[in-house]
């Protein structure tokens, strides 16, 4: 604890916060119907968005993931107002209202999204560092995805393709033990999902996704190596999430204990026991944490609200560029 | 601040849930996340977590109680805190809601009802009276006398026929069950009306032009319904432009001007054309190209009023009247003048098309300097049009019809006669102008060639 | 005017704006060290090297999803699929991802990206290798389609779709290849998106596109003999469509034959006959006729597959339907 400073623990325990609250509140307005269709939310697994992007240089550092995006949005700093009110489905919203929670985007953060199709951003990710490769402009990749995704073609197609071509990207699966309702053990031939790269000659390693300082200094090293020596990276981040897979799962596949126990485990909770600990933080600085938060997401909220909906005419807008 | 716990939707059909027990009691400190309790929904019973962290202030509705999506059902917050001001609101909000809630309707009388007899008429059962009222009630009338051939073909009484073939029909006043048929199963094709030699359908009149304002057969032709409906029609957003325009359009003093012109030359001339180009130039195109030329010699004509200063156009734009089964537009050509008669012809036909399947571009339909309407088609002799704004002046085009004609040598002839009127504002053209360019426009389209000298 | 092939044209074009533009790269199975899989990429790893022409393994849905992310981060890449029967494999990432990121992000990204390669039946292949599969991207609103039938048209827009700042499907043949027409020396673009009357005539309009052009020429000439002067609309572009040329043609001659080596069902030729029919349907003397490929996968047998496909005797039968002639 003593290497880190205080503002940028200070950094990494208000951006986790953040996402809960937004989180919170996303979820809260789900069930008022503000927001509709899919809502995957990211409670419990801040650390690992939040650890990884502080690691980056997003001047020239891209990060990709799935449908459970908004947390890693909001890691490279995109404002919580345009990424509530793409949930409310409102014109300024970062995606115009045509994204929805699943595709939230910003590219002036070098965040591509966002996608909702399980593993598709894997081969894209790849693609990324092959243009940073190609440009040899010192730049780094990071790709999360789920357990779930782990077992797909394009995940196996693409780290074979990062191998052979050398391209600086790091995989980080985000392995919150549940692909919907199916728990990862029932459907993986390994357990250790860090031996996953072994067969495409990638390096893998576990880390504890509710550290949030472990996960910063993995992808710190994964991305001195990317740069270094253009060499790909795989991370297994062992995570837990609080809610459902989406919010119409009545959850019947776990128990509440196990909910509750990982919860003890919460990567909050760890950082600022440890930062009281070690003298970095006091009840007031805590509180007055959260009430920043509390109004940010609310003022998010309200602008999401308050603003228009699209006009009718954007329907054609943006299918095609000039 | 205190926080306000709303019942959500547990589900994602769920329009109201009811607790069915709460796992906190008032005063309870509970983290977020953790169960606040547990609500039916219309599914199954969900676990309801707190959003936030804090106490348990106030629980407003007890298990078994139900709530709609957005009700109040607990407030969570610092211990001691005050929140009467949170739960008048909640209060409050809950009271106009109640209140707005609509008695539950008995019967309500229908809308807009044909007002006849008592109360009782409205609501009973629309039996079979006889008088007046009978002819409120009228069924519609059946569709297939009224809709001609624009229904469905080839069973009953008409005959099958392709698409072009009823247009070349309708075109030339023939009735296409007239026509024996060629094609498959006697579908009447191009060639069978083309090398058609009986004699027009009665009612019909020969049309002033191939692409003149056209209208489905069945409008054009006295319907053959069996009783009138009374109705009132909604206004629909045409329909008001045009009762607005026109409206404004007829405060301008109007003066009319009428001439008749023998038509032997231009049709001919249009005949000759049609042949040996292959094309199928209509007639429009040529009023509207010769009507150019004549205003190039009086472009007073092109002009519009501006109250301190009067427009005069540098381009003659001509805009065409066009029925449509719910009002009229005028598609405009521009620079007529400046364009061949194929071309005016072509854009015309892109034009109509469109107007006819609604996609006309405002700028496609306004800003005509100058206007023609032909109701030709319709056997009409002659007419008056009102001015479509910003023009100054409309012609208005009757049919052309086979008519006699004393000659210069006393002699009787026989000539293809269309009459016309046009429609001059009177604050921009004087009489002596409208008159002077008629004159011109008559003798061009007696002898097309002038308009080249 | 010098004479080329097909496949030359192609090489051409990709070799001018390799050059042109920096930021253009090829990749796909044996593009590099074999010369394509149909030479269309012959010599191009000897002039641009290693870094522009990358040979992939066989993972369709891998490469083409790196295309993806290639040209989301600023590359214009060139996708070469063997053949459009593997692409199969990579459809989720053409029409989940390169269609729709512009529009899911609300315009955010530009996808300027090319994906190429033999597509329709060629001989002896059987059902697997040998299918028009044009209907799954000309389905897709943000995705471009492309299917010229001739080396002039094939060079033309095949750089017009390299320029182009959207995803662009070039739909080649294998057996057109070795087609061979003029092609001028000095640089031309074919703009996306215009058909091209490649006869005309004023009897009957043919509309068609890609391969089958050659067999509605052929059964131009047999109706000329008939006395019956054929119109051929060759489309170039499937999205957009330039249905205005479509229409003209068919105002003119009141006759429509549409000629499309898909199936019958749900297909491009489907689709322009019901437009045809929705838009000129004062103008038709006769329902449109499709000409399109037999409701069947592809036979092995050479008789069989020659039955399955459009001929210019199934051509010239249409055109008689339409123009009601029994001789």
């Amino acid at each position: 604890m003593k290497k880190y400073d205080k503002a940028f623990l200070h950094k990494l325990l208000y951006e986790m916060m953040l996402i809960r609250h937004f989180e919170e509140k996303a979820g809260q307005m789900y069930g008022l119907r503000k927001i509709g269709g899919f809502l995957h939310l990211y409670n419990g697994q801040e650390a690992i968005a939040v650890g990884a992007v502080a690691a980056l240089d997003l001047s020239r550092d891209y990060v990709l993931t799935g449908y459970r995006d908004h947390g890693h949005a909001l890691a490279c700093g995109t404002d919580p107002k345009p990424l509530m009110a793409e949930l409310y489905g409102k014109i300024t919203g970062c995606s115009r209202g045509k994204g929805g929670s699943m595709h939230f985007f910003d590219a002036e953060k070098h965040f591509l999204g966002g996608n909702g199709i399980v593993a598709a951003q894997i081969p894209i990710a790849t693609g990324v560092a092959l243009a940073q490769s190609y440009r040899s402009d010192g730049g780094v990749t990071v790709c999360f995805f789920g357990d779930g995704a782990i077992h797909q073609g394009a995940f196996h197609e693409s780290l074979n393709l990062a191998k052979i071509w050398n391209l600086p990207v790091i995989y980080v699966c985000e392995n919150n033990q549940w692909g919907m309702g199916t728990n990862f053990r029932r459907v993986s031939a390994v357990d250790d999902f860090s031996l996953m790269g072994n067969a495409y000659g990638i390096p893998g390693r576990q880390v504890d996704g509710m550290d949030v300082l472990a996960v910063y200094e993995e992808i710190s090293r994964a991305a001195e190596d990317a740069r270094k020596s253009g060499l790909p990276t795989f991370l297994e981040a062992k995570t837990y999430r609080y809610k459902g897979h989406s919010m119409s799962d009545p959850q019947k596949y776990r128990t509440k204990d196990e909910i509750e126990e990982y919860k003890k485990q919460d990567p909050i909770l760890i950082l600022q026991d440890r930062m009281e600990k070690g003298g970095q933080l006091t009840e007031k600085e805590f509180h007055d944490l959260e009430a920043r938060v509390k109004a940010q997401v609310d003022e998010a909220a309200d602008f999401a609200e308050t603003s228009e909906e699209p006009a009718i005419h954007t329907l054609y807008e943006d299918v095609l560029a000039d | 601040m205190a926080e306000k716990i709303l019942m959500i939707a547990l589900s994602p059909t769920m329009e109201e849930g009811t607790i069915s027990a709460w796992k906190v009691k008032e005063g309870d400190e509970v983290k977020n996340g953790a169960l606040l309790c547990e609500v039916e929904t219309d599914k199954a019973v969900m676990e309801y977590e707190s959003p936030v962290n804090g106490t348990v202030l106030k629980i407003l509705l007890e298990a078994g109680g139900s709530a709609k999506i957005g009700e109040l059902i607990a407030v969570v917050g610092k211990p001691g805190e005050n929140i009467d001001a949170l739960l008048k609101e909640a209060a409050a909000a809950a009271a106009p809601a109640a209140a707005a809630t609509p008695p539950t309707p008995d019967r309500a009388a229908p809308p807009a009802g044909p007002t006849v007899g008592t109360a009782a008429v409205s609501s009973a059962p629309p039996a079979a009276p006889a008088g007046p009222a009978a002819l409120e009630r009228a069924a519609p009338p059946p569709p297939a006398a009224a809709t001609a051939w624009e229904g469905p073909l080839g069973y009953g009484s008409y005959p099958r026929s392709s698409p072009l073939a009823r247009k070349l029909a309708r075109d030339r006043g023939l009735d296409i069950r007239s026509i024996p048929g060629t094609g498959p199963e006697g579908r009447v094709v191009r060639r069978d009306v083309e090398g058609f030699t009986g004699r027009p359908a009665p009612g019909y009149h020969a049309p002033a032009g191939a692409a003149a304002p056209e209208v489905p057969a069945a409008e054009a032709r006295a319907p053959a319904v069996p009783g009138l409906q009374s109705q009132e029609i909604p206004v629909t957003g045409m329909r008001a432009a045009i009762a607005r325009r026109l409206g404004e359009s007829a405060a301008a003093p109007h003066f009319f001007l009428r001439a008749q012109v023998e038509m032997d030359s231009l049709m001919d001339a249009r005949a000759a054309v049609n042949a040996s180009a292959g094309e199928k130039l209509s007639l429009n195109a040529f009023f509207m190209k010769l009507a150019a030329e004549a205003i190039k010699r009086h472009p007073r004509i092109n002009s519009t009023w501006k109250e301190k200063t009067i427009q005069i156009h540098g381009t003659v734009d001509i805009g065409l009247a066009v029925a449509l089964p719910d009002g009229l537009i005028t598609p405009v050509v521009r620079d007529c003048g400046g364009k061949t008669v194929s071309r005016i012809d072509a854009e015309l036909a892109v034009l109509i098309d469109r107007a006819r399947r609604g996609g006309l571009k405002p700028e496609e339909y306004s800003g005509a300097t100058f206007s023609i309407s032909n109701l030709g088609n319709y056997g009409i002799e002659e007419f008056t049009a009102i001015i479509n704004p910003p023009g100054s002046a409309i012609l208005a085009l009757g049919e052309t019809r086979r008519e006699p004609v004393l000659g210069e040598d006393d002699e009787l002839k026989v000539r293809r006669i269309m009459r016309m009127t046009l429609t001059c504002d009177h604050r921009t053209i004087d009489g002596a102008v409208g008159a002077a360019f008629l004159r011109d426009l008559k003798l061009m389209l007696q002898e097309p060639l002038r308009a080249l000298v | 005017m010098p004479i080329i092939t097909y496949r030359e044209a192609l090489n051409a074009a990709l070799d001018e704006e390799m050059t042109r533009d920096d930021k253009v790269f090829l990749m796909g199975e044996e593009v590099g060290e074999y010369d394509g899989a149909y030479k269309v990429s012959k010599g191009l790893l000897d002039k641009f090297g290693p870094r522009r022409v990358l040979d992939t393994p066989i993972t369709e849905l891998g490469f083409t999803g790196l295309g993806v992310g290639a040209a989301m981060a600023g590359l214009r890449p060139v996708v070469e699929w063997m053949t459009h029967n593997f692409a199969l494999l990579a459809l989720d990432q053409v029409v989940n991802n390169a269609a729709k990121m512009r529009y899911m992000s609300g315009g955010q990204f530009t996808m300027p990206i090319v994906f190429r390669g033999p597509n329709g039946p060629a001989e002896y292949l059987a059902a697997q290798h040998s299918q028009a599969l044009q209907s799954y991207y000309a389905h897709i609103p943000g995705l471009k389609v492309v299917a010229p039938a001739t080396p002039y048209d094939a060079k033309g827009l095949l750089k017009s779709a390299i320029r182009d700042n959207n995803p662009v499907v070039v739909l080649e043949g294998e057996l057109m290849y070795a087609w061979k027409g003029e092609v001028p020396e000095e640089e031309y673009l074919v703009p996306i998106g215009k058909a091209d009357v490649k006869r005309e005539g004023k009897d009957v309009s043919i509309i068609t596109y890609s391969k089958p052009l050659k067999v509605v020429q052929e059964a131009a000439e047999t109706l000329a003999g008939l006395g019956i002067e054929a119109e051929i609309v060759d489309l170039r572009s499937l999205r957009p469509l330039d249905e205005e040329t479509v229409y003209a043609s068919v105002r003119k001659t009141n006759r429509a034959v549409v000629v499309d080596e898909s199936w019958p069902v749900a297909s491009v030729g489907s689709h322009v006959a019901w437009l045809i029919s929705r838009n000129c349907f004062d103008m038709l003397d006769a329902p449109v006729e499709l000409v399109a490929s037999e409701d069947v996968p592809m036979p092995y047998n050479h008789r069989l597959e020659l039955a399955a496909q459009p001929s210019a005797a199934k051509v010239v039968a249409a055109v008689k339907k339409v123009l009601y002639r029994e001789d």
